[in-house]
C-alpha cells in the first residue's frame, strides 16, 4: 500500500503544534484514498481463485497491502506455500522498523501496544512520524490507522464479490493489476536513488533468470540477493574512486 | 485448506513483527546493516514481483510475453505521470482486457 500514500498530506505538516482538525484531515485523506484500493486486493484474492473468506481474512488479520498481495500472487502462480508465505513475511520485515520509530514517538501504555501494533504500516508511519509533536504523531496514528483498516476491509468484500460474480479475471485483463499493483508500489522507491534503481534493476534479472531452474515463488526470494550484490559493488566503487582521488 | 495455513502463517507472522517493532528496545534494530537491509530488500522484493508476474509464466518454469506486458507498460506510463495508485491499475487492466478482446476477435 506504500507508494499510495500521497505527499500533499506531508507538504502541510507545520513546525510547531498542529490543530487536530488538521491532522484528522491529512489521516482522513491518506485513509479514504488508500482504503479504497482494497478493491485491488479484492479482485486479486478472486483472480488467485482464493474464497472471499479467505481473502477478506487476509485483509483483516495481515493488513500490510504488499505482502498480502505477494501471498496471493504467488499462490495464483502456482508456488509452494512456504515459498509464497516467505515472501509475504519478508515484506512485512520493514513494518518492525516503523513500529520501532513509532514506539518512541507514540510513548503507547504497555496494554494498548497489542492493538496498535496491527496498524503499524507504510501509512500511518507515513502520515504520523511527520507530526511535529506527540498529540498530533497519535492522532495521525490512530485516525489513519482506523480509517484505512475500516475502509481496506470494506472495499476489499466489495472487490472480492464483485470479482467473484464477473467471471473469468483474464478476461477483463484483471491479471495485470497484480504487476501494476507492484509497479505503484515500486515507483516512489526508484526516486529515492541510484541504490534503490540498481537493487531494483538486479533483483528484476536474478528473479527472471532464476524462473528457468527453481520451483514457482523462490524466484522473489532469490531477488533479495541483490540487496548485498549491489551494496558489495558500490562500497568497491567507493574504494576505487577513493583511490583515484589519492 | 493448505491456503488457510498459509494466510494464518503470513497473518501471524505479519502481526509479530509489527508487534516487535513496537516492543523491542531501541537500539536492537538500529544497527546500520539491518536497518539498510531492511530498507532495500522490499524494492528488490517487489522489482521481482512486478516483473515475474508480468512475463512468468503461469504454473511452470520459464518466461511468456503477452498482452500483460502491453498492461504493464501503460502502467509504467501512468507511474510517469504520477497518476493516483487506482488509475494506474486500472490502466494496467483496461491495455490488457481492450488488447486481448481484440486479439481474440
Amino acid at each position: 500500500m506504500s507508494a499510495v500514500t500521497q505527499p500533499p498530506a506531508m507538504d502541510a505538516v507545520a513546525p510547531t503544534a498542529r490543530p487536530t482538525a488538521a491532522v484528522v484531515r491529512d489521516s482522513l485523506g491518506v485513509g479514504i484514498a488508500v482504503g479504497i484500493s482494497g478493491v485491488a486486493f479484492g479482485v486479486a484474492g478472486a483472480g488467485a481463485q482464493l474464497t472471499v473468506w479467505q481473502t477478506c481474512a487476509l485483509s483483516l488479520l495481515v493488513f500490510t497491502g504488499a505482502s498480502q498481495f505477494a501471498l496471493v500472487g504467488a499462490l495464483a502462480a502456482g508456488a509452494a506455500p512456504v515459498a509464497a508465505v516467505a515472501g509475504a513475511l519478508f515484506l512485512g520485515v520493514r513494518n518492525s522498523f516503523y513500529g520501532l520509530r513509532l514506539s518512541e514517538r507514540l510513548a503507547l501504555p504497555r496494554a494498548v501496544r497489542p492493538f496498535a501494533a496491527q496498524l503499524v504500516i507504510d501509512e500511518t508511519a507515513a502520515v504520523a512520524l511527520v507530526q511535529p509533536d506527540r498529540r498530533s504523531t497519535r492522532w495521525g496514528f490512530t485516525v489513519t490507522g482506523l480509517s484505512l483498516f475500516a475502509l481496506w476491509n470494506l472495499t476489499t468484500l466489495a472487490g472480492a464479490l464483485g470479482a467473484g460474480a464477473l467471471g473469468d479475471p483474464a478476461a477483463y485483463g484483471l491479471d495485470a493489476a497484480g504487476p501494476a499493483v507492484f509497479l505503484a508500489l515500486l515507483a516512489p522507491r526508484l526516486r529515492e536513488g541510484g541504490a534503490e534503481r540498481a537493487v531494483a534493476a538486479v533483483g528484476a534479472v536474478l528473479s527472471l533468470a532464476a524462473t528457468f531452474v527453481v520451483p514457482a515463488g523462490v524466484p522473489v526470494l532469490l531477488a533479495l540477493a541483490a540487496v548485498p550484490l549491489v551494496a558489495l559493488a558500490l562500497r568497491y566503487r567507493a574504494r576505487r574512486g577513493a583511490e583515484a582521488v589519492r | 485448506m493448505t491456503v488457510w495455513i498459509a494466510v494464518g502463517a503470513t497473518a501471524a507472522g505479519c502481526y509479530l513483527m509489527k508487534l516487535l517493532g513496537l516492543s523491542v528496545p531501541t537500539g536492537l534494530l538500529e544497527r546500520p546493516v539491518v536497518r539498510r537491509f531492511a530498507a532495500l530488500a522490499p524494492v528488490a522484493l517487489l522489482a521481482a514481483l512486478t516483473v515475474l508476474q508480468t512475463l512468468g509464466r503461469q504454473h511452470g518454469h520459464g518466461l511468456q510475453l503477452d498482452v500483460r506486458a502491453a498492461g504493464l507498460a501503460a502502467a509504467a506510463v501512468a507511474v510517469l505521470l504520477r497518476a493516483p495508485f487506482l488509475v494506474v491499475v486500472g490502466a494496467a487492466v483496461l491495455v490488457t482486457a481492450l488488447l486481448r478482446a481484440l486479439l481474440a476477435g
